[in-house]
């Protein structure tokens, strides 16, 4: 079956993409999410010149916003130093615990939600109650029942990262296709092979999406929560600077979460894509 | 000696809370789909069930298949009542139903996985088949590297992997361009001249009715039960130039001249129907 890319008339195809085939086959994936990945570059610069000469033309107080300059000189002094990594590990290990509790409980009770209908009439009321009330709005009540100390801000990460895998997973379970199923049934797999040959690959790349945005959250809240009441990480040191009037630092301190968004938000897009290798982007069937 | 006895078989569908259909005045919550539906099949043949649109023919293959159950009545498989998958069907899907994370090969292993063949003879056994269809440079490709045709193919193999006893196909090659479609016939019946596999085959194309069957049966327009059997007297084996031979004109002639009838009530019947929400 031929599958093409309709345009829609008066949208005009950019057609100045470089060639990259001449490249082997390891390389050339490489080099063109490089080449997507460099577009975006000219505005970011801009960004970083606009907050360089805002300060500097006296726009704005350079006591309220130093330069961005200065912001990335206290930067690199804090990596150096090694002030910051000891706070941004700690971030990153609260993360990262409260995201993988979260994993492990919210996705099998996804499967147990959109497979069984009866269980979801009966927990679909709760979860819907819970899951829109905001996290943050939440954070005195973990702190109240949890205390200052780890578990607190482990339950709050816990908390939020949690919904997001819980209905992704349920709406991928949900969305496999009948066929499927009904082709697996017919070659006479038993329930427990039909969950593990079909409904979970299925699910999966729903799931995944539901893991990137879970990550997402947990780094926010984790963030939030370190701001609240807590002796370290990078919440801890934004805040931190705050109090103590070192701008420059709060600055490189938020520059770092914005580095790290980043890294986290570029590695989960490899993970997604490792874990649906089998779905190919559109048009790129080999035989028409 | 028949493999498939269908004795009286009934089958009607609950519909969805609030649809309601209007049948000869009287409204009804269920729809009946089949309603007498007697049909005998024979060891070995191929017989093909053509029929009007919603009448029920893959209802019938379903039943067969054990992924549903009569109403009322009885589907007999090897003298013995259809009530669960067995292994002694396979199903091929009009959407090939390939699952897209397993390649080519793995595809076709997956109907012996469940029957705990050894991971050496599944490869075995699957590498046969592909090279039958002529897909052994493809055992690694996932569905979505592969053109429909190759697809399908796949899907037959996947089905032929358990060795069945009866091969079910629902509109196999309906998704299909016309020239792959009849390559893939004539791949089909050369493949199933050299089994013992009983094929059941539900179409709507009276050409491919008469290229591949034994025997044509014509479900009428709904509740659905057999209307008449046609005996394609064609010889085997069969080849592509037997399709502009005046034999094969005749056979098409008989077909369509009994499924006429059964078109038209149809389209009267889905002119009349409310529209059902």
């Amino acid at each position: 079956m031929s599958e093409e890319l309709v345009v829609p008339a008066g949208v005009v195809q950019k057609a100045r993409t470089i060639d990259f085939s001449r490249y082997n086959n390891r390389i050339a994936p490489l080099l063109e999410g490089l080449n997507t990945w460099s577009r975006g570059i000219p505005l970011v610069l801009a960004f970083f010149a606009l907050w360089e000469a805002l300060p500097r033309l006296g726009i704005i107080d350079m006591l309220f916003l130093p330069p961005f300059s200065t912001t990335v000189q206290t930067l690199f002094d804090l990596i150096v130093s090694g002030k910051l990594l000891l706070h941004v590990i700690v971030s990153l290990q609260r993360s990262a615990i409260g995201f993988g509790l979260a994993f492990l409980i919210a996705v099998p009770f996804g499967f147990l939600m959109g497979w069984y209908s009866k269980f979801e009439r009966y927990t679909d009321l709760l979860v819907q109650s819970l899951r829109n009330v905001s996290t943050f709005a939440l954070l005195p009540i973990f702190l109240l029942l949890f205390g200052l100390g780890e578990p607190s801000k482990i339950a709050i990460i816990f908390y939020g990262a949690s919904w997001q895998l819980l209905m992704n997973t349920i709406s991928g379970v949900k969305s496999v296709d009948p066929i499927y199923i009904k082709a697996a049934k017919s070659m006479g797999t038993s329930d427990w092979d039909l969950f593990r040959k079909v409904i979970l690959p299925a699910s999966i790349p729903s799931i995944a999406i539901g893991a990137r945005l879970g990550a997402k959250i947990s780094l926010m809240v984790v963030i939030a929560a370190e701001m609240i009441g807590a002796k370290s990480g990078l919440g801890f040191f934004i805040q931190n600077a705050q109090f103590n009037f070192m701008v420059p630092e709060m600055y490189a301190g938020i520059l770092a979460l914005a580095i790290l968004g980043l890294m986290v938000n570029y590695l989960l897009v490899w993970v997604e894509k490792k874990t649906t290798y089998w779905k190919g982007e559109i048009g790129s069937s080999l035989l028409g | 000696m028949d493999i498939i006895i269908a004795e009286k078989v009934n089958k009607k569908f609950q519909l969805k809370q609030g649809q309601n259909i209007n049948n000869n005045g009287v409204a009804s919550n269920q729809i009946e789909v089949l309603s007498g539906f007697d049909l005998k099949i024979k060891k070995g043949e191929f017989l093909v069930l053509v029929g009007p649109s919603g009448s029920g023919k893959s209802v019938f293959l379903d039943l067969v298949g054990g992924l549903s159950n009569p109403t009322s009545g009885v589907v007999y498989l090897d003298d013995k009542p259809v009530v669960a998958p067995s292994s002694k069907t396979a199903y091929v899907f009009q959407q090939y139903a390939l699952f897209p994370w397993r390649t080519a090969l793995s595809n076709i292993e997956f109907g012996l996985e469940s029957r705990g063949v050894l991971k050496e003879e599944r490869i075995k056994i699957a590498r046969e088949l592909l090279s039958l269809f002529g897909l052994s440079d493809f055992e690694d490709r996932f569905p979505y590297q592969l053109s429909g045709g190759m697809q399908q193919r796949v899907a037959i193999a996947r089905a032929l992997a358990t060795k069945p006893e009866v091969l079910l196909m629902d509109e196999p090659f309906a998704a299909l361009d016309a020239q792959t479609r009849e390559i893939l016939q004539n791949e089909l019946i050369r493949i199933w001249e050299g089994t013992q596999t009983t094929v059941i085959f539900v179409t709507h194309s009276i050409d491919e009715a008469v290229f591949l069957a034994d025997r044509v049966a014509v479900v009428t327009a709904r509740l659905g039960k057999i209307k008449e059997i046609i005996e394609i007297d064609l010889p085997r084996p069969r080849n592509a130039e037997l399709r502009s031979s005046n034999e094969f004109a005749a056979n098409r002639h008989k077909v369509w001249g009994a499924l006429k009838a059964e078109v038209n009530k149809a389209q009267q019947v889905w002119k009349l129907a409310p529209v059902f929400t």
